[in-house]
């Protein structure tokens, strides 16, 4: 399977990039693991792709009580950060080692994987849980989202035509926090039928999102109740079943959380 | 339209001219002639088509070749030196990791960049590393048995 013919910029900066993004039907291209396979089927049909791959913007480092990720950051990078070396962030490291496989970790970024919006992602409910916001820049300038007001809808997003997203933004979780992901995946394609992301906070205050079982992400209500979870059946698994595995994975989320936030791993 | 294209392959500066559709793995096989690096599934799915670029397993299938300017592209030809089978290779060979051999150069070059960043993986880690590596004759038990042996090999 071979793309349609598509031109080709080689973004040298984000000003580069943004400009040539003016052109109709253009788009931006990070590691390409989910836009490449969908510009093979034809899906996509874009007129020309703006290469975003050589701009610096791959770095994750804490600035003050943020963490700050680069758009450009691989899940490699996310699992091989020592900055996610904290029980309050060890979810982000477990939630990028659960997605694709091991070539698709080295190339894919976490900044195309929330821009391509796809409702089953992991990474999502992980974000969610933690808090976390989006800065973009688009020739308006530069603006702040938080994850559930990027993610409308599936393969849906909140961002205008000329704007990326260049970086994912969150709270470093206070000392004795811990986080978790967990997931049942489904065995042939690796997303989850159900994945959820948890936080527990030492004043025992917690937050659980759930991906992979509505058109987006949500988060728990603090009562730990999924009836008002959105959840889709579908040909691998029924709406009923759906429901069950999200409470299921949010408990196992929780537990990895707990334990890492008493200290005993 | 063409596009030139510059980048280093087995060791060798190359040059050629791609399309911005062209895929990594065709640049290599139709411009190259590098014919080891083989087109499975085309879906991103089986690893048949992965190479390293600057040291790291991709599939060369979700990859534009354009997009792999100034790397470092090594593909299953320049693993063996001087007539000499690379440990890896050696260990399918020795282990019956492979039967068919389809999937067998997507296999090796994963295994590189596992054992380059791990150098004595458990079977669990063995597993997850190959999970975007596709067998469709082996069972997979004789490959995890032949990339022990290969960690084995290489730490000696």
């Amino acid at each position: 399977m071979i793309p349609a013919a598509v031109g080709y910029h080689r973004a040298t900066s984000l000003e580069d990039a943004l400009e040539a993004l003016a052109e109709p039907d253009a788009k931006a291209l990070a590691g390409g693991q989910s836009l490449i396979p969908v510009l093979k089927l034809r899906i996509a049909r874009p007129s020309l792709l703006v290469d975003l791959g050589g701009l610096e913007l791959r770095s994750i480092e804490r600035d003050g009580d943020e963490l700050r990720i680069g758009a450009l950051a691989t899940w490699k990078d996310l699992t091989s950060s020592l900055e996610l070396d904290s029980s309050g962030l060890a979810g982000l490291a477990d939630c990028a080692s659960s997605i694709g496989d091991l070539q698709v970790r080295n190339r894919g970024t976490i900044g195309g994987s929330l821009a391509h919006a796809d409702p089953a992602s992991d990474m999502p409910a992980m974000l969610l849980a933690l808090g976390a916001r989006v800065e973009t820049r688009s020739p308006d300038g530069e603006r702040s989202l938080s994850v559930s007001e990027l993610l409308v809808g599936p393969f849906t997003t909140a961002l205008g035509e000329r704007e990326l997203i260049t970086a994912v933004v969150l709270p470093v979780p206070p000392p004795g926090s811990g986080s978790g992901y967990a997931s049942v995946e489904h065995p042939a394609s690796g997303f989850p039928l159900a994945g959820a992301g948890a936080l527990g906070r030492p004043d025992g205050t917690k937050a659980v999102a759930i991906t992979g079982v509505g058109a987006r992400p949500q988060l728990v209500p603090e009562s730990g109740s999924l009836d008002d979870v959105e959840v889709y059946g579908d040909r691998f698994a029924p709406e009923s079943y759906r429901r069950h595995l999200a409470g299921v994975v949010a408990a196992r989320a929780l537990e990895i959380a707990q334990v890492r936030s008493e200290g005993r791993r | 339209m063409p596009e030139p294209l510059s980048l280093v392959v087995n060791g060798e500066p190359r040059r050629l001219e791609v399309e911005g559709r062209t895929l990594l793995v065709h640049a290599l096989r139709d411009g190259l002639g590098l014919t080891g690096t083989h087109v499975g599934c085309d879906t991103s799915q089986c690893g048949a088509c992965t190479v390293l670029v600057d040291g790291r397993a991709v599939k060369s299938c979700t990859l534009l070749a354009l997009q792999a300017e100034g790397t470092e592209v090594t593909t299953i030809e320049s693993l063996a030196a001087d007539g000499e089978l690379h440990a890896i290779q050696r260990a399918f060979v020795e282990h019956h990791g492979l039967q068919c051999g389809y999937c067998t150069p997507g296999m090796i070059l994963t295994v590189h960049d596992l054992l380059e960043h791990d150098h004595d993986p458990d079977e669990e880690t063995i597993r997850r590393a190959l999970r975007g590596n596709y067998c469709r004759c082996t069972g997979y038990q004789p490959v995890v048995e032949s990339v022990r042996a290969a960690a084995r090999a290489l730490a000696t």
